[in-house]
Protein backbone atom coordinates (compact mmCIF):
# COMPACT_ATOMS: atom_id res chain seq x y z
CA UNK A 1 0.00 0.00 0.00
CA UNK A 2 1.26 3.46 -0.85
CA UNK A 3 1.05 6.38 1.55
CA UNK A 4 -1.22 8.80 -0.28
CA UNK A 5 -0.96 12.38 0.80
CA UNK A 6 1.09 12.24 4.00
CA UNK A 7 3.24 15.26 4.84
CA UNK A 8 5.87 16.16 7.41
CA UNK A 9 4.98 19.60 8.80
CA UNK A 10 7.42 19.84 11.68
CA UNK A 11 10.82 18.51 12.73
CA UNK A 12 12.83 18.57 15.96
CA UNK A 13 16.08 17.05 17.20
CA UNK A 14 18.41 17.18 20.18
CA UNK A 15 22.15 17.30 19.73
CA UNK A 16 23.73 13.83 19.62
CA UNK A 17 26.34 12.92 22.21
CA UNK A 18 26.97 11.78 25.76
CA UNK A 19 24.19 13.56 27.64
CA UNK A 20 25.24 12.76 31.21
CA UNK A 21 22.87 15.39 32.61
CA UNK A 22 19.81 14.34 30.64
CA UNK A 23 17.44 11.38 30.88
CA UNK A 24 15.66 9.43 28.16
CA UNK A 25 12.44 11.31 28.85
CA UNK A 26 14.22 14.70 28.79
CA UNK A 27 15.63 13.97 25.33
CA UNK A 28 12.38 12.61 23.87
CA UNK A 29 10.35 15.53 25.21
CA UNK A 30 12.80 18.14 23.91
CA UNK A 31 12.75 16.71 20.36
CA UNK A 32 8.98 16.24 20.41
CA UNK A 33 8.11 19.72 21.70
CA UNK A 34 10.52 21.24 19.23
CA UNK A 35 8.82 19.39 16.36
CA UNK A 36 5.34 20.40 17.56
CA UNK A 37 6.44 24.03 17.74
CA UNK A 38 8.01 23.81 14.27
CA UNK A 39 4.65 22.53 12.96
CA UNK A 40 2.78 25.52 14.38
CA UNK A 41 1.53 23.75 17.51
CA UNK A 42 -1.32 21.64 16.09
CA UNK A 43 -3.33 19.29 18.34
CA UNK A 44 -1.58 15.89 18.23
CA UNK A 45 -3.92 12.87 18.15
CA UNK A 46 -1.41 9.98 18.18
CA UNK A 47 2.19 9.43 19.25
CA UNK A 48 4.54 6.66 18.10
CA UNK A 49 7.82 6.31 20.01
CA UNK A 50 10.66 4.42 18.29
CA UNK A 51 13.14 2.90 20.74
CA UNK A 52 15.18 -0.28 21.04
CA UNK A 53 16.80 -0.66 24.45
CA UNK A 54 15.10 1.46 27.11
CA UNK A 55 14.23 -1.60 29.20
CA UNK A 56 17.76 -3.03 29.09
CA UNK A 57 19.70 0.21 29.48
CA UNK A 58 17.43 2.58 31.43
CA UNK A 59 15.09 0.23 33.29
CA UNK A 60 12.10 1.83 31.61
CA UNK A 61 9.53 0.26 29.31
CA UNK A 62 6.12 1.72 28.37
CA UNK A 63 7.56 4.69 26.51
CA UNK A 64 4.35 5.66 24.69
CA UNK A 65 2.63 6.74 27.88
CA UNK A 66 5.84 8.07 29.47
CA UNK A 67 6.65 10.45 26.64
CA UNK A 68 3.03 11.54 26.12
CA UNK A 69 2.75 12.26 29.85
CA UNK A 70 5.94 14.34 30.15
CA UNK A 71 5.32 16.17 26.85
CA UNK A 72 2.00 17.42 28.22
CA UNK A 73 -0.02 15.20 25.88
CA UNK A 74 -1.69 13.06 28.55
CA UNK A 75 -4.77 11.32 27.17
CA UNK A 76 -3.69 10.88 23.54
CA UNK A 77 -3.13 7.54 21.82
CA UNK A 78 0.53 6.60 22.36
CA UNK A 79 2.59 3.42 21.82
CA UNK A 80 6.21 2.37 21.45
CA UNK A 81 7.55 0.72 18.28
CA UNK A 82 10.57 -1.60 18.35
CA UNK A 83 12.52 -2.96 15.37
CA UNK A 84 16.09 -2.86 16.76
CA UNK A 85 18.17 -0.16 15.01
CA UNK A 86 15.26 0.30 12.58
CA UNK A 87 12.86 1.38 15.34
CA UNK A 88 12.84 5.07 14.35
CA UNK A 89 11.76 4.76 10.73
CA UNK A 90 9.48 1.83 11.63
CA UNK A 91 7.65 4.21 13.98
CA UNK A 92 7.37 6.69 11.09
CA UNK A 93 5.87 3.95 8.91
CA UNK A 94 3.14 3.36 11.50
CA UNK A 95 2.57 7.10 11.77
CA UNK A 96 2.11 7.29 8.00
CA UNK A 97 -0.37 4.41 8.12
CA UNK A 98 -2.37 6.21 10.83
CA UNK A 99 -2.60 9.40 8.76
CA UNK A 100 -3.16 7.68 5.39
CA UNK A 101 -5.95 5.52 6.80
CA UNK A 102 -7.70 8.52 8.26
CA UNK A 103 -7.38 7.07 11.77
CA UNK A 104 -5.56 10.17 13.01
CA UNK A 105 -5.27 13.68 11.63
CA UNK A 106 -2.06 14.87 13.28
CA UNK A 107 0.52 12.28 14.36
CA UNK A 108 3.79 12.77 16.23
CA UNK A 109 6.68 10.33 15.81
CA UNK A 110 9.75 10.47 18.05
CA UNK A 111 12.80 8.22 18.09
CA UNK A 112 14.87 8.15 21.27
CA UNK A 113 17.78 6.20 22.74
CA UNK A 114 19.75 6.68 25.97
CA UNK A 115 22.85 4.48 25.82
CA UNK A 116 25.62 6.08 27.83
CA UNK A 117 24.39 5.32 31.38
CA UNK A 118 25.68 1.72 31.22
CA UNK A 119 29.21 0.25 30.95
CA UNK A 120 30.44 -0.67 27.45
CA UNK A 121 30.13 -4.45 27.79
CA UNK A 122 26.46 -4.14 28.87
CA UNK A 123 25.68 -1.87 25.92
CA UNK A 124 27.48 -4.31 23.61
CA UNK A 125 25.38 -7.17 25.01
CA UNK A 126 22.15 -5.18 24.63
CA UNK A 127 22.97 -4.25 21.02
CA UNK A 128 23.67 -7.91 20.22
CA UNK A 129 19.99 -8.63 20.98
CA UNK A 130 19.22 -7.08 17.57
CA UNK A 131 20.61 -10.31 16.13
CA UNK A 132 19.60 -13.90 17.00
CA UNK A 133 19.88 -13.98 20.79
CA UNK A 134 20.40 -17.73 21.15
CA UNK A 135 22.44 -18.50 18.03
CA UNK A 136 24.52 -15.36 17.50
CA UNK A 137 24.63 -13.16 20.63
CA UNK A 138 25.00 -15.97 23.19
CA UNK A 139 27.76 -17.58 21.12
CA UNK A 140 29.84 -14.46 21.86
CA UNK A 141 29.24 -12.63 18.59
CA UNK A 142 28.91 -8.92 19.24
CA UNK A 143 26.98 -6.81 16.76
CA UNK A 144 30.30 -5.43 15.53
CA UNK A 145 31.51 -9.01 14.97
CA UNK A 146 28.55 -9.76 12.69
CA UNK A 147 29.44 -6.73 10.59
CA UNK A 148 33.05 -7.87 10.60
CA UNK A 149 31.98 -11.25 9.18
CA UNK A 150 30.17 -9.39 6.39
CA UNK A 151 33.11 -7.08 5.71
CA UNK A 152 35.65 -9.92 5.67
CA UNK A 153 33.54 -11.93 3.24
CA UNK A 154 33.00 -8.87 1.04
CA UNK A 155 36.76 -8.20 0.90
CA UNK A 156 37.35 -11.88 0.09
CA UNK A 157 34.75 -12.21 -2.66
CA UNK A 158 35.38 -8.87 -4.34
CA UNK A 159 39.13 -8.47 -3.84
CA UNK A 160 38.74 -5.26 -1.82
CA UNK A 161 41.12 -3.99 0.90
CA UNK A 162 39.93 -2.44 4.18
CA UNK A 163 41.55 0.88 3.23
CA UNK A 164 39.13 1.11 0.30
CA UNK A 165 36.26 1.62 2.74
CA UNK A 166 37.88 4.85 4.03
CA UNK A 167 35.93 7.29 1.79
CA UNK A 168 32.67 6.43 3.60
CA UNK A 169 34.15 7.45 6.96
CA UNK A 170 35.93 10.51 5.54
CA UNK A 171 32.76 11.75 3.78
CA UNK A 172 30.60 11.31 6.89
CA UNK A 173 33.03 13.25 9.09
CA UNK A 174 33.46 16.01 6.51
CA UNK A 175 29.67 16.47 6.44
CA UNK A 176 29.39 16.42 10.24
CA UNK A 177 31.53 19.57 10.44
CA UNK A 178 28.57 21.55 9.07
CA UNK A 179 26.02 19.96 11.43
CA UNK A 180 25.79 21.65 14.83
CA UNK A 181 23.91 18.62 16.25
CA UNK A 182 26.63 16.13 15.26
CA UNK A 183 28.64 14.22 17.86
CA UNK A 184 31.93 14.24 15.90
CA UNK A 185 32.16 17.48 13.88
CA UNK A 186 35.76 17.01 12.77
CA UNK A 187 37.53 15.64 9.71
CA UNK A 188 39.30 12.27 9.39
CA UNK A 189 42.16 11.50 7.00
CA UNK A 190 42.86 8.33 5.04
CA UNK A 191 45.89 7.85 7.27
CA UNK A 192 43.75 8.11 10.44
CA UNK A 193 41.47 5.46 8.94
CA UNK A 194 44.24 3.02 8.11
CA UNK A 195 45.76 3.34 11.61
CA UNK A 196 42.48 3.02 13.53
CA UNK A 197 42.22 0.54 16.38
CA UNK A 198 40.39 -2.74 15.68
CA UNK A 199 37.05 -3.44 17.40
CA UNK A 200 36.39 -6.74 15.59
CA UNK A 201 38.87 -7.28 12.79
CA UNK A 202 38.52 -5.98 10.00
CA UNK A 203 36.03 -3.48 11.53
CA UNK A 204 37.95 -0.66 13.21
CA UNK A 205 36.84 2.23 15.39
CA UNK A 206 36.62 4.41 12.26
CA UNK A 207 34.36 1.94 10.46
CA UNK A 208 31.96 2.09 13.41
CA UNK A 209 29.27 4.48 14.58
CA UNK A 210 29.45 5.58 18.24
CA UNK A 211 27.41 4.73 21.34
CA UNK A 212 25.49 7.91 22.25
CA UNK A 213 22.23 9.55 23.31
CA UNK A 214 19.71 11.54 21.30
CA UNK A 215 16.15 12.03 20.13
CA UNK A 216 14.55 13.29 16.92
CA UNK A 217 10.91 13.83 15.99
CA UNK A 218 8.54 14.77 13.18
CA UNK A 219 4.89 15.81 12.98
CA UNK A 220 2.78 14.18 10.24
CA UNK A 221 -0.56 15.12 8.79
CA UNK A 222 -2.48 14.72 5.56
CA UNK A 223 -1.42 16.78 2.57
CA UNK A 224 -4.84 18.46 2.66
CA UNK A 225 -4.54 19.48 6.30
CA UNK A 226 -0.97 20.69 5.71
CA UNK A 227 -2.20 22.92 2.86
CA UNK A 228 -5.15 24.18 4.91
CA UNK A 229 -2.75 25.06 7.75
CA UNK A 230 -0.48 26.84 5.29
CA UNK A 231 2.51 24.92 6.63
CA UNK A 232 5.82 24.43 4.86
CA UNK A 233 5.60 20.71 4.18
CA UNK A 234 7.67 17.82 2.89
CA UNK A 235 5.69 15.00 1.32
CA UNK A 236 6.23 11.35 2.29
CA UNK A 237 6.22 9.72 -1.13
CA UNK A 238 7.00 6.24 0.17
CA UNK A 239 7.52 4.38 3.44
CA UNK A 240 8.17 0.66 3.18
CA UNK A 241 9.46 -2.09 5.47
CA UNK A 242 11.14 -5.27 4.25
CA UNK A 243 12.36 -8.14 6.42
CA UNK A 244 14.96 -10.90 6.18
CA UNK A 245 16.16 -13.73 8.43
CA UNK A 246 17.02 -12.55 11.94
CA UNK A 247 20.38 -14.38 11.78
CA UNK A 248 23.12 -13.78 9.24
CA UNK A 249 23.80 -17.53 9.01
CA UNK A 250 20.29 -18.29 7.75
CA UNK A 251 20.73 -16.24 4.56
CA UNK A 252 21.50 -17.95 1.29
CA UNK A 253 23.89 -15.12 0.41
CA UNK A 254 25.01 -12.98 3.33
CA UNK A 255 26.25 -10.18 1.01
CA UNK A 256 22.83 -9.67 -0.52
CA UNK A 257 20.75 -7.58 1.90
CA UNK A 258 17.41 -8.96 0.76
CA UNK A 259 15.43 -7.01 3.32
CA UNK A 260 17.03 -3.81 2.02
CA UNK A 261 16.40 -4.75 -1.60
CA UNK A 262 12.76 -5.63 -0.86
CA UNK A 263 12.18 -2.49 1.17
CA UNK A 264 13.78 -0.25 -1.49
CA UNK A 265 11.84 -1.93 -4.33
CA UNK A 266 8.58 -1.37 -2.44
CA UNK A 267 9.49 2.26 -1.80
CA UNK A 268 10.38 2.90 -5.47
CA UNK A 269 7.08 1.33 -6.51
CA UNK A 270 5.07 3.42 -4.03
CA UNK A 271 6.73 6.62 -5.20
CA UNK A 272 6.83 5.66 -8.89
CA UNK A 273 10.55 6.51 -9.11
CA UNK A 274 13.88 4.79 -9.82
CA UNK A 275 17.26 5.19 -8.10
CA UNK A 276 18.34 7.72 -10.74
CA UNK A 277 15.57 10.08 -9.56
CA UNK A 278 16.94 10.23 -6.00
CA UNK A 279 18.93 13.42 -5.27
CA UNK A 280 20.52 12.23 -1.99
CA UNK A 281 20.44 9.10 0.17
CA UNK A 282 20.77 8.90 3.94
CA UNK A 283 22.26 5.41 4.30
CA UNK A 284 22.46 3.40 7.52
CA UNK A 285 26.23 3.65 7.96
CA UNK A 286 26.37 1.94 11.36
CA UNK A 287 29.49 0.35 9.83
CA UNK A 288 31.18 1.20 6.51
CA UNK A 289 30.24 -2.24 5.14
CA UNK A 290 26.53 -1.46 5.77
CA UNK A 291 26.76 1.69 3.59
CA UNK A 292 28.22 -0.39 0.78
CA UNK A 293 25.67 -3.21 1.03
CA UNK A 294 22.80 -0.71 1.35
CA UNK A 295 23.91 1.18 -1.79
CA UNK A 296 24.08 -2.11 -3.69
CA UNK A 297 20.72 -3.39 -2.42
CA UNK A 298 18.99 -0.10 -3.22
CA UNK A 299 20.21 -0.17 -6.81
CA UNK A 300 22.93 2.51 -6.78
CA UNK A 301 25.71 0.03 -7.56
CA UNK A 302 26.02 -3.52 -8.82
CA UNK A 303 27.00 -6.32 -6.48
CA UNK A 304 30.63 -5.87 -5.43
CA UNK A 305 30.83 -2.32 -6.80
CA UNK A 306 29.30 -0.30 -3.96
CA UNK A 307 32.73 0.40 -2.51
CA UNK A 308 33.70 2.13 -5.78
CA UNK A 309 31.10 4.86 -5.24
CA UNK A 310 33.32 6.07 -2.42
CA UNK A 311 36.59 5.61 -4.29
CA UNK A 312 35.22 7.48 -7.34
CA UNK A 313 34.05 10.40 -5.15
CA UNK A 314 30.40 9.94 -6.10
CA UNK A 315 29.05 10.12 -2.52
CA UNK A 316 30.00 13.73 -1.67
CA UNK A 317 27.57 16.65 -1.47
CA UNK A 318 27.89 17.40 -5.19
CA UNK A 319 28.54 13.81 -6.34
CA UNK A 320 26.23 11.50 -8.27
CA UNK A 321 24.56 10.19 -5.11
CA UNK A 322 25.35 12.25 -2.00
CA UNK A 323 25.07 10.14 1.19
CA UNK A 324 25.22 10.85 4.95
CA UNK A 325 24.81 14.54 4.13
CA UNK A 326 24.73 15.65 7.78
CA UNK A 327 27.36 13.22 9.07
CA UNK A 328 25.48 9.93 9.03
CA UNK A 329 25.51 7.40 11.84
CA UNK A 330 29.31 7.49 11.84
CA UNK A 331 29.79 11.17 12.68
CA UNK A 332 26.40 12.65 13.58
CA UNK A 333 26.09 9.64 15.87
CA UNK A 334 23.89 6.53 16.17
CA UNK A 335 21.50 6.73 19.13
CA UNK A 336 20.02 3.47 17.94
CA UNK A 337 16.22 3.83 18.17
CA UNK A 338 16.47 7.52 17.26
CA UNK A 339 18.66 7.08 14.20
CA UNK A 340 15.89 6.50 11.66
CA UNK A 341 14.22 9.69 12.85
CA UNK A 342 17.48 11.69 12.61
CA UNK A 343 17.82 10.52 9.01
CA UNK A 344 14.27 11.72 8.29
CA UNK A 345 14.67 15.06 10.07
CA UNK A 346 17.90 15.70 8.13
CA UNK A 347 16.29 14.69 4.83
CA UNK A 348 13.35 17.00 5.54
CA UNK A 349 15.75 19.89 6.28
CA UNK A 350 17.56 19.22 2.98
CA UNK A 351 14.24 19.31 1.11
CA UNK A 352 13.18 22.52 2.90
CA UNK A 353 16.46 24.08 1.80
CA UNK A 354 17.53 24.49 5.45
CA UNK A 355 20.66 22.30 5.51
CA UNK A 356 23.01 25.31 5.64
CA UNK A 357 26.52 24.70 4.37
CA UNK A 358 25.56 21.03 3.82
CA UNK A 359 22.72 21.86 1.46
CA UNK A 360 22.54 19.46 -1.49
CA UNK A 361 21.96 21.71 -4.52
CA UNK A 362 18.47 21.46 -6.09
CA UNK A 363 17.38 18.55 -3.89
CA UNK A 364 13.74 17.61 -4.52
CA UNK A 365 13.70 13.86 -3.79
CA UNK A 366 15.54 12.36 -0.82
CA UNK A 367 15.69 8.78 0.40
CA UNK A 368 16.54 7.30 3.80
CA UNK A 369 17.23 3.68 4.68
CA UNK A 370 17.13 2.59 8.32
CA UNK A 371 18.42 -0.93 9.01
CA UNK A 372 17.53 -3.06 12.02
CA UNK A 373 19.90 -5.82 13.10
CA UNK A 374 22.21 -7.14 10.40
CA UNK A 375 19.48 -6.41 7.83
CA UNK A 376 16.48 -8.25 9.31
CA UNK A 377 14.26 -5.15 9.31
CA UNK A 378 14.86 -2.44 6.72
CA UNK A 379 12.76 0.70 6.37
CA UNK A 380 13.10 2.81 3.23
CA UNK A 381 11.46 6.23 3.10
CA UNK A 382 11.30 8.63 0.16
CA UNK A 383 10.56 12.31 0.83
CA UNK A 384 9.75 15.02 -1.70
CA UNK A 385 10.04 18.80 -1.48
CA UNK A 386 6.75 20.59 -2.04
CA UNK A 387 6.79 23.85 -3.95
CA UNK B 1 21.66 -17.85 31.02
CA UNK B 2 19.14 -19.36 33.40
CA UNK B 3 18.55 -23.07 33.97
CA UNK B 4 15.41 -23.67 31.86
CA UNK B 5 16.80 -21.65 28.96
CA UNK B 6 20.03 -23.65 29.09
CA UNK B 7 18.24 -26.98 29.52
CA UNK B 8 15.89 -26.72 26.55
CA UNK B 9 18.75 -26.03 24.11
CA UNK B 10 20.91 -28.98 25.14
CA UNK B 11 20.40 -30.88 21.88
CA UNK B 12 21.49 -27.91 19.83
CA UNK B 13 24.46 -26.86 21.93
CA UNK B 14 25.82 -30.29 22.88
CA UNK B 15 24.84 -32.32 19.80
CA UNK B 16 24.46 -29.76 16.98
CA UNK B 17 20.98 -31.10 16.37
CA UNK B 18 18.90 -29.35 13.72
CA UNK B 19 16.14 -30.53 11.41
CA UNK B 20 15.70 -32.01 7.95
CA UNK B 21 12.62 -31.18 5.88
CA UNK B 22 10.68 -34.34 5.06
CA UNK B 23 9.42 -32.84 1.79
CA UNK B 24 12.64 -31.52 0.19
CA UNK B 25 15.41 -32.92 2.47
CA UNK B 26 16.80 -29.41 3.15
CA UNK B 27 18.78 -29.37 6.41
CA UNK B 28 18.63 -26.47 8.85
CA UNK B 29 20.33 -25.40 12.06
CA UNK B 30 18.88 -24.42 14.49
CA UNK B 31 15.56 -26.28 14.22
CA UNK B 32 12.58 -24.43 12.83
CA UNK B 33 8.96 -25.33 12.11
CA UNK B 34 8.77 -24.10 8.51
CA UNK B 35 11.29 -25.09 5.81
CA UNK B 36 13.27 -22.12 4.45
CA UNK B 37 13.36 -23.72 0.99
CA UNK B 38 9.92 -25.22 0.34
CA UNK B 39 7.80 -23.94 3.27
CA UNK B 40 7.07 -27.56 4.22
CA UNK B 41 6.17 -28.16 7.86
CA UNK B 42 7.03 -31.83 8.33
CA UNK B 43 10.45 -31.94 10.02
CA UNK B 44 12.59 -34.67 11.51
CA UNK B 45 15.58 -34.21 13.77
CA UNK B 46 18.96 -34.18 12.07
CA UNK B 47 22.25 -34.33 13.94
CA UNK B 48 25.01 -32.56 12.03
CA UNK B 49 28.36 -34.33 11.77
CA UNK B 50 30.25 -31.27 13.04
CA UNK B 51 32.65 -30.94 10.11
CA UNK B 52 32.85 -27.82 8.01
CA UNK B 53 34.97 -24.94 6.84
CA UNK B 54 35.41 -21.30 7.76
CA UNK B 55 33.23 -19.07 5.54
CA UNK B 56 34.12 -15.77 7.24
CA UNK B 57 35.81 -14.83 10.52
CA UNK B 58 36.68 -12.04 12.91
CA UNK B 59 38.49 -11.42 16.20
CA UNK B 60 36.48 -9.83 18.98
CA UNK B 61 38.46 -7.31 21.05
CA UNK B 62 35.44 -5.69 22.76
CA UNK B 63 33.22 -8.57 23.89
CA UNK B 64 29.65 -8.39 25.16
CA UNK B 65 29.02 -8.89 28.89
CA UNK B 66 29.48 -12.56 29.80
CA UNK B 67 32.36 -13.10 27.40
CA UNK B 68 35.02 -10.69 28.73
CA UNK B 69 37.33 -13.35 30.17
CA UNK B 70 37.79 -14.98 26.76
CA UNK B 71 38.76 -11.81 24.83
CA UNK B 72 40.26 -11.48 22.36
CA UNK B 73 38.66 -14.50 20.72
CA UNK B 74 37.99 -15.66 17.17
CA UNK B 75 34.44 -16.01 15.81
CA UNK B 76 33.37 -17.42 12.47
CA UNK B 77 30.59 -18.39 10.17
CA UNK B 78 31.24 -22.08 9.55
CA UNK B 79 29.80 -23.77 6.45
CA UNK B 80 28.78 -27.21 7.74
CA UNK B 81 29.41 -30.12 5.38
CA UNK B 82 25.64 -30.71 5.15
CA UNK B 83 25.00 -27.15 3.95
CA UNK B 84 23.96 -24.65 6.64
CA UNK B 85 26.10 -21.88 8.07
CA UNK B 86 26.53 -21.72 11.84
CA UNK B 87 27.86 -18.79 13.88
CA UNK B 88 30.33 -19.83 16.57
CA UNK B 89 33.63 -19.17 18.28
CA UNK B 90 36.82 -20.77 17.03
CA UNK B 91 39.08 -22.40 19.59
CA UNK B 92 42.48 -24.12 19.86
CA UNK B 93 43.86 -21.95 17.05
CA UNK B 94 46.16 -18.96 16.83
CA UNK B 95 45.09 -15.84 14.96
CA UNK B 96 47.56 -16.20 12.12
CA UNK B 97 46.29 -19.70 11.33
CA UNK B 98 42.67 -18.62 10.73
CA UNK B 99 41.65 -18.20 7.10
CA UNK B 100 38.60 -18.54 4.88
CA UNK B 101 38.39 -22.18 3.81
CA UNK B 102 40.08 -23.57 6.95
CA UNK B 103 38.72 -27.06 7.76
CA UNK B 104 37.18 -27.16 11.23
CA UNK B 105 35.31 -29.57 13.49
CA UNK B 106 32.84 -29.04 16.31
CA UNK B 107 34.00 -29.45 19.91
CA UNK B 108 32.23 -28.86 23.23
CA UNK B 109 33.56 -25.98 25.31
CA UNK B 110 32.46 -23.56 28.00
CA UNK B 111 30.99 -20.65 26.00
CA UNK B 112 30.15 -18.09 28.67
CA UNK B 113 31.53 -16.92 31.98
CA UNK B 114 29.96 -18.70 34.93
CA UNK B 115 26.78 -17.03 36.04
CA UNK B 116 25.60 -16.47 39.58
CA UNK B 117 22.70 -18.93 39.21
CA UNK B 118 24.92 -22.00 39.14
CA UNK B 119 24.66 -22.85 35.46
CA UNK B 120 27.88 -23.59 33.61
CA UNK B 121 27.07 -22.95 29.98
CA UNK B 122 28.68 -25.38 27.58
CA UNK B 123 28.15 -25.35 23.86
CA UNK B 124 29.77 -25.80 20.48
CA UNK B 125 32.92 -24.13 19.27
CA UNK B 126 34.99 -25.13 16.24
CA UNK B 127 38.70 -26.00 16.07
CA UNK B 128 40.95 -26.80 13.11
CA UNK B 129 40.30 -30.42 12.09
CA UNK B 130 42.79 -32.83 13.62
CA UNK B 131 43.80 -35.51 11.07
CA UNK B 132 42.84 -39.06 12.23
CA UNK B 133 46.52 -40.09 12.41
CA UNK B 134 47.23 -37.46 15.10
CA UNK B 135 44.23 -38.17 17.33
Amino acid sequence: MSTPGVAIIGVGQTSVGEHWDRSLRDLAVEALLSAIQDAGSPAVASLFVGNMMAGELTGQEHLGALVADFAGLRGIEAVRVEAACGSGAAALRLGCMAVASGAADVVAVVGVEKMTDRPGAEVTAALAMAADGDYEARQGLSFVALNALLMRRYMHEHGVTREEFAPFCINAHRNAVGNERAMFPFTISAEDFSKAKMIADPVSLLDSSPVCDGAAAVILTSLETARAMGRRAVRVRASAIGTDTIALHDRRDILELRGAATSAARAYEQAGVTPSDIDFFEVHDAFTIMSVLSLEAAGFAKRGEGVRLGLNEEIGRTGRIPITTMGGLKARGHPVGATGMYQLVEAALQLRGEAGVNQVPNATLGMTQNIGGSGATVVTTILEALA
Amino acid sequence: MNAPHNWRQQSQRYLLEGVQCSACDHRMFPPRAVCTECSGTAMRAHRFCGGGEVYSYSFVYHPPAGHEEFAPYAVALVRLDEGPLVAAQLTDVSAEDVSIGLRVEMVTRRVREDSTDGVIVYGYKFRPTIPPARR
